[in-house]
């Protein structure tokens, strides 16, 4: 039966070639885009490196105090992760690092940008950075607030060149010569909370803004390490409460103090909208945005089979005298369809993957290499089947209804 | 065999209600060839939708092989029609798409008794009994319009139908072809036993069956 489905599809495909390459255009193309945004995603949310300890880490991205008529939101401070928030007892490590910051350095008349970050030696211990060269920072240099810098392997070919080690070298930025002690494989600017050209030891910060700045807010990520998975859950609730006791900075303005440990998902994509979650709004987001892309091939797909339809009414008005039952009808359209839009979805894993190996060699984002795996080859089916019953659906119960008689006639 | 009484079809639009048939009563026995006659629009062929349960009527009772079917759904129907019955007709309606062996498969894709292997073997039987074995691999536009015939025949056989409703078989070919899908129709009739109604425009072919029924403005006048 299912042979026979297929002889009549593909025959019904090339009988019409200029209907099939639209039809299979916009299935490949829609396939393509969503593949593509979806091997994006699953990079950006799913790629482990270099936080492998991921399942027993909670991160904290924000800090929010908020009043009747005034908000200030943003990073918490040096000063708020390592006094408040180390003072939680689950946490057997707190990796603190500033955002990352811009600066302009020069080699040989040539500027080059640089991205640096400010870490503390928990850092280190907390993500497992790929070290292609020497070591990260330890606790004594942050002590000591030695000069020293780790630096990822794309700036270190742009600043030293093809040269074999630059370990013991020095990296001038901001007219400050750090002593490089590390070369570790480089982070996508996705993964904000890691990336950075150069990191070098908080205590090093020209504006001593770890030691002066004891407000609660400034420009600081923390990751808080378990040690296990299981107290996952505990650490959060620690921290909660924790922060729940804080009084407000200034009682004029706010009545709440609002930060939380998330999985990283969650601290990822927090809005600092404390209503909704920042998952729930992106996922709507996407969700949209991808039945919205959906939808246009669907209803091109849903008008050409209707056409076809009544290309077809001898065919069916046959199978209906012959023995096909309407649901029988329905079946075989469905069926039909669905090996089209798996043609078309076939197409679109190819193109895909062409977009993909463009988009990398293109660089447009430094380290991030998308690929296709086995998840995206998932959702990229699912779409397939959700395209052809969308876009069969209709039009096989309106072919499945004609009459017989009907039918025969129409030729 | 098949039993009709009091058979009667109207059409209606807004403004017009139509009488296709009028008080039809007919009974066909088993073994037997019958021929329908009558002019253009008299009810020729939707009397034999009818008998073929393609149509239902506005009135009347149907019985084929002592089964009532006004209250079938559309599932035992569909099933009923490709137990019972194998259709002919006059545009041949093959599946240009399929070759002709996976047209004359057709009917047996719905019964799901049938091996692919089995399938293959009765239409291959099914086109040797109409001789066309040696086309199982063309499509239907590659045929002339006699061959075409022999494979929707050989289609409507492939089930081993009690009866077969042929709706002008011979219409679109000439006296010759036409004589040759009518010798075949004969022989299933005489050879298996089939119960063979046939809509005709010609007398020569109506005369050749055992028996004639003459349809006029949509009642029986033979």
């Amino acid at each position: 039966m299912l042979k026979n489905y297929f002889k009549i599809a593909i025959a019904v495909l090339r009988r019409r070639k200029f209907f099939t390459f639209i039809s299979l255009f916009g299935i490949s193309f829609t396939l393509t885009i969503l593949l593509v945004l979806t091997a994006f995603i699953d990079k950006v949310v799913g790629d482990k490196y270099p936080d492998k300890k991921r399942d027993r880490s909670l991160y904290i991205t924000r800090l929010s105090q908020q009043g009747k008529n005034s908000t200030s939101s943003g990073p918490p401070s040096f000063y708020f992760l390592d006094h408040y928030a180390r003072s939680i007892k689950t946490p057997v490590a707190v990796g603190i690092s500033s955002g990352f910051n811009g600066t302009n350095t020069y080699v040989n008349n040539k500027k080059i940008a640089v991205n640096y970050k400010y870490t503390n030696a928990e850092y280190w211990d907390i993500l497992e950075y790929e070290f292609l060269e020497g070591k990260p920072i330890s606790k004594q240099q942050v002590e000591n607030a030695d000069k020293v810098t780790v630096i990822t392997e794309d700036i270190k070919k742009e600043y030293f060149g093809d040269i074999p080690s630059a370990i013991g070298k020095y990296f001038e930025a901001d007219n400050v010569k750090y002593k490089v002690i590390g070369v570790i494989k480089g982070v996508p600017i996705t993964s904000y909370m890691m990336y950075s050209d150069i990191y070098l030891p908080y205590t090093v910060a020209k504006d001593n803004g770890y030691k002066t700045n004891k407000s609660y807010q400034g420009g600081y990520y923390g990751i808080l390490l378990a040690n296990s998975s299981a107290d996952l859950d505990k650490m959060h609730d620690e921290y909660e409460a924790m922060v729940q006791r804080l009084p407000v900075e200034d009682k004029k303005s706010f009545d709440h103090v609002y930060s939380h440990a998330d999985t990283y998902i969650k601290g990822y994509v927090d809005t600092g909208d404390e209503r909704h979650s920042g998952t729930f709004i992106v996922i709507t987001a996407i969700s949209i945005f991808a039945f919205i892309l959906m939808l246009l091939p669907t209803l091109n797909l849903v008008n050409i089979n209707i056409t076809r339809i009544m290309e077809r009414s001898s065919e069916i008005g046959v199978r209906k005298a012959f023995g096909a039952s309407s649901k029988t009808l329905v079946y075989q359209f469905i069926v039909e369809n669905i090996i089209l839009t798996l043609l078309g979805g076939a197409i679109g894993v190819v193109l895909a993957f062409i977009a993909l190996q463009v988009l990398n060699s293109a660089n447009l984002i430094a380290n991030l290499n998308l690929t296709i795996n086995f998840t995206v080859l998932f959702i990229g089916l699912l779409v397939c089947l959700v395209f052809g019953l969308l876009s069969g659906v209709y039009p096989a119960w309106r072919m499945s209804k004609l009459n017989v008689v009907t039918a025969l006639k129409a030729q | 065999m098949i039993s009709l009484q009091n058979i009667e079809k109207v059409y209606r639009t807004n403004t017009v209600e139509t009488l296709a048939l009028n008080s039809i009563s007919l009974d066909v026995a088993k073994g037997e060839f019958l021929s329908i006659m009558g002019p253009s629009g008299c009810g020729k062929s939707t009397l034999l939708n009818i008998i073929g349960l393609l149509d239902a009527p506005s009135k009347g009772n149907i019985k084929i092989s002592n089964q009532t079917t006004e209250k079938l759904n559309d599932k035992q129907l569909a099933n009923f029609r490709n137990q019972k019955l194998g259709f002919i007709f006059q545009s041949y309606h093959l599946i240009n798409d399929l070759q002709v062996l996976d047209n004359v498969e057709l009917p047996l894709l719905y019964r799901t008794s049938v091996s692919a292997k089995e399938r293959k073997q009765l239409a291959t039987e099914a086109l040797e009994k109409v001789g066309l074995a040696n086309r199982i691999k063309h499509f239907p536009n590659q045929l002339s319009g006699g061959q075409k015939q022999r494979v929707a025949i050989a289609r409507a056989i492939v089930g081993r139908p009690e009866i077969i409703l042929a709706d002008e078989p011979t219409g679109n070919l000439d006296s010759a072809m036409g004589n040759e899908i009518m010798e075949i129709l004969m022989q299933l009739n005489q050879k298996d036993g089939t119960t063979i109604v046939m809509v005709t425009h010609d007398e020569n072919m109506a005369h050749k069956t055992h028996r004639l029924v003459r349809l006029f403005d949509g009642s029986q006048v033979q």
